[in-house]
C-alpha cells in the first residue's frame, strides 16, 4: 500500500500533462517564431467549445470530437495568422501584446455571446470514466489517458522537429530566415503551418481540459496564466523545457492545494519570478 | 512639431517643445466643463482624473523608457491600501495621507526597479506580470490587513484642507482628484522636457547606445521606474480617499491591463495619450457597460486591433498627425 501523497503526486502529475498540452503549442510559436501571443488560450477555449458543441449537440462521441477541435483551432489560428499575426512578426513585444490581448477580449465576448457565462458540461465515455485500483490508490482513468495523450503529443513533437523535412524546414526558417528562403524554404508557409500546429494542439488541450477544470468563457485568461508561466519557466522553445516545467507546476499547484491552501497561487507566481531572476531564458532556455 | 534643421540645439528643441500649445490650455480648461455640464456625473469624472493619473504613470515608463509592464497596478494598489489604512488607523488628513502613500508606493518602487533595469522583452513581460499577480495575492491572503476580497472597510478622511468635506455628489472629489492630477501633469511635462526625459526617450530608441554618450541605461530606468511607481500610489490613494473604500479591484491584472489599453488607446509616448485614453475608456464603459457588461470587451478588443494595425500613435498620435499636415497646406 502507498501513501496518500502519491495520489496527491498522480494527480499533480496528470494535472501538468493538461497543462503541457495546453502550453506546448506556445512553447513551440513563441520559441520559433519570436510572437507574443496571449491569445493562445483563447484558441484552446475554441477547441473547448467545438468539443462541447459537437458532443452535446450533434451526440459525438467525446474521442472523435478531441481531432475536430485540433483542426478547428488549427484552422482559425491559420486565419488570423493570414490576415492579422503576420504582419506583426517585426514589430515590438508591446504591438504583439496589444493585437493579441485584443483577439482574447473579442473571443471572450464571442464566446459569452454564443454559450453564455456557465460553465459547460460535457459527457466522457463510459471507458475513461471511474478509477482503477493499482496499490491501494485509486486512479482516475481519464487522468491515465491525459498521461498518455501527453506522452504521445511530446513524442510526436520531439520526432517531428528533430528529424523530419518539415522540422528541417522551420529550424532553418527560425535560425536564418532569408538564408531559407535563398535556400528555397517557403518560410511563410512554414511559420503558418508551425503556427496551426501549436494553435491545433492548444486546441486539443481545451477540449481535454473542461473534464478536469471545466470551461467557460474566462478560460481564454484564467489559463493564459498558467501557460505562460510554463513556457517562461521551461524555456523559449524547448519541449522538454515545457515538459519539466509543466510537471513542476502541476503538482506543486496540486500539492499546494491539498497541504497548503491558505498560500494559494502564491507559491506558483514566486517560482516564477524567481526563476526567471535566476535564469531569464528559463531552465531549459537556448538564449 | 520642430523643423528638422541641422541647427536646433539640444536646449532650443527642450525648450521649443515645453512651451504651451494653444490645444493644451483648451484640453484643461475643458476639465472644468464637467461641473457645469454634467453635475450629476461627477463621481464618474473623479474616477476619470484618477484613471488618468494612473495612464500618465505608466506612459513615463512605456512610453517614454518603453519598458511594457503587464503588473503596474500593484503600485495603484500600494498607494491605495496605505492611503486606506493610514486612515482606518486613525489619521485621515487627505493631503499627508497622498504623500505618504507616494513614498511607500516609490520606495517599493525604488527596490523592484533593480528588478526591471536588469531584463528585456519577454522574460520583463512575465517579471511584471508574475511581480503583479504576487502584489494581487499578497493583498488577497492579507485578510486581517486588508479585508481580503471584502475590501478594506472603515476609512473615513477628513475634510480637505479643514475645509472641503468630501460630499455625496464628488464636487469635492473631482475638485481634489483634479487638482492632483493637473499638478503632477505639470511635473511629469517638465520631466518629459527636461534633458532626463529626452535620455529616457533615447534608451527606448536605443538601449546600448546610450550608455556611450554618457546615459546610463539602467540607472536611468531606475529612476523612471520609481518616479512612475510613485505616480500610481498616489492615483491609488486618491481613489481610497475619494471612495472610502479599497476593493481587491485596485491592484488586479485587470486593472493593469486596462490601464495598458486606454494607454495605448489614447496613443503612448506623448502626455496627453493616457489622459484622453482614460476619458474615452472609461466614458464607454460607462456607457456601454450598463447594457451589456460581458460584451463590452468586444469593442475594447476590436479598438485595440484597429489602434496595432492603423494607428500605431495611437488616437492623439493619429490627430496630431493629421493636424501636422493640415498646419502644412
Amino acid at each position: 500500500m502507498l501513501p496518500p501523497v502519491f495520489g496527491v503526486l498522480f494527480d499533480g502529475l496528470a494535472y501538468g500533462m493538461l497543462l503541457f498540452v495546453l502550453s506546448v503549442g506556445l512553447s513551440v510559436t513563441l520559441g520559433l517564431m519570436n510572437f507574443v501571443n496571449l491569445a493562445h488560450c483563447a484558441f484552446a477555449m475554441l477547441g473547448g467549445y467545438v468539443t462541447v458543441t459537437l458532443v452535446n449537440e450533434f451526440g459525438w462521441p467525446f474521442l472523435a470530437t478531441l481531432p475536430a477541435a485540433f483542426i478547428a483551432a488549427a484552422i482559425v489560428s491559420v486565419a488570423l495568422e493570414r490576415t492579422l499575426y503576420r504582419r506583426l512578426y517585426r514589430s515590438s513585444d508591446l504591438d504583439q501584446v496589444l493585437l493579441t490581448i485584443g483577439l482574447a477580449f473579442i473571443s471572450v465576448a464571442i464566446a459569452a455571446y454564443i454559450f453564455g457565462t456557465t460553465q459547460q458540461p460535457v459527457e466522457t465515455p463510459g471507458l475513461l470514466r471511474g478509477s482503477i485500483n493499482v496499490l491501494g490508490l485509486g486512479l482516475g482513468k481519464y487522468r491515465l489517458f491525459l498521461v498518455g495523450v501527453a506522452l504521445v503529443v511530446t513524442v510526436l513533437l520531439v520526432a517531428g522537429l528533430e528529424y523530419t523535412r518539415f522540422g528541417a524546414q522551420v529550424r532553418a526558417a527560425v535560425d536564418n530566415q532569408r538564408m531559407a528562403r535563398g535556400l528555397g524554404i517557403d518560410v511563410d508557409r512554414t511559420f503558418a503551418s508551425t503556427f496551426a500546429l501549436g494553435s491545433g494542439l492548444a486546441g486539443l488541450g481545451g477540449a481535454l481540459a473542461i473534464e478536469i477544470v471545466g470551461l467557460d468563457p474566462n478560460f481564454a485568461f484564467t489559463y493564459l496564466v498558467y501557460v505562460l508561466i510554463i513556457v517562461s519557466v521551461g524555456g523559449l522553445g524547448s519541449i522538454a523545457g515545457s515538459f519539466a516545467a509543466a510537471v513542476l507546476i502541476g503538482v506543486s499547484d496540486v500539492a499546494g492545494k491539498y497541504y497548503a491552501p491558505e498560500l494559494g497561487a502564491f507559491l506558483i507566481y514566486l517560482v516564477m519570478v524567481v526563476v526567471l531572476m535566476w535564469r531569464p531564458a528559463g531552465l531549459f532556455g537556448r538564449r | 512639431m520642430v523643423p528638422a534643421a541641422t541647427t536646433v540645439t539640444p536646449q532650443a528643441y527642450l525648450q521649443a517643445q515645453s512651451r504651451w500649445h494653444p490645444l493644451e490650455i483648451a484640453f484643461w480648461l475643458s476639465t472644468l466643463l464637467p461641473f457645469i455640464l454634467f453635475p450629476n456625473y461627477l463621481s464618474l469624472a473623479s474616477q476619470i482624473a484618477i484613471t488618468a493619473l494612473f495612464a500618465l504613470s505608466l506612459d513615463i515608463i512605456l512610453g517614454y523608457a518603453g519598458i511594457v509592464s503587464l503588473g503596474h497596478a500593484a503600485f495603484f494598489g500600494i498607494g491605495a491600501y496605505t492611503a486606506g489604512l493610514l486612515s482606518k488607523f486613525g489619521w485621515g488628513e487627505p493631503i499627508s495621507g497622498l504623500i505618504v502613500a507616494a513614498a511607500v508606493a516609490g520606495l517599493v518602487g525604488f527596490a523592484v526597479s533593480f528588478v526591471i533595469a536588469r531584463f528585456r522583452h519577454f522574460t520583463l513581460i512575465m517579471i511584471t506580470l508574475g511581480l503583479g499577480l504576487l502584489a494581487f495575492e499578497t493583498a488577497n491572503r492579507a485578510h486581517w490587513l486588508t479585508g481580503g476580497s471584502d475590501g478594506l472597510q472603515g476609512i473615513s478622511i477628513w475634510p480637505v484642507l479643514g475645509l472641503f468635506k468630501f460630499d455625496l455628489y464628488g464636487y469635492t472629489a473631482y475638485t481634489y482628484s483634479l487638482a492632483v492630477l493637473f499638478v503632477v501633469f505639470l511635473g511629469a511635462r517638465r520631466l518629459i522636457n527636461s534633458p532626463f526625459g529626452l535620455a529616457l526617450r533615447g534608451i527606448r530608441e536605443n538601449w546600448v547606445r546610450m550608455p556611450a554618450i554618457g546615459a546610463d541605461s539602467r540607472a536611468h530606468i531606475r529612476k523612471a521606474y520609481m518616479i512612475a511607481a510613485a505616480i500610481a500610489g498616489l492615483a491609488g490613494a486618491v481613489l481610497a480617499q475619494t471612495t472610502e473604500n479599497v476593493s481587491l479591484e485596485s491592484i488586479s491584472f485587470q486593472r493593469s491591463a486596462d490601464v495598458l489599453v486606454m494607454l495605448v488607446l489614447g496613443g503612448a509616448g506623448r502626455l496627453y495619450g493616457g489622459l484622453v485614453g482614460a476619458v474615452i475608456f472609461m466614458v464607454a464603459r460607462d456607457q456601454f457597460s450598463g447594457i451589456a457588461p460581458q460584451y463590452w470587451y468586444f469593442w475594447i478588443g476590436v479598438l485595440l486591433i484597429t489602434v496595432v494595425m492603423v494607428l500605431p500613435n495611437g488616437i492623439v498620435g493619429g490627430l496630431s498627425q493629421m493636424y501636422a499636415r493640415w498646419r502644412r497646406k
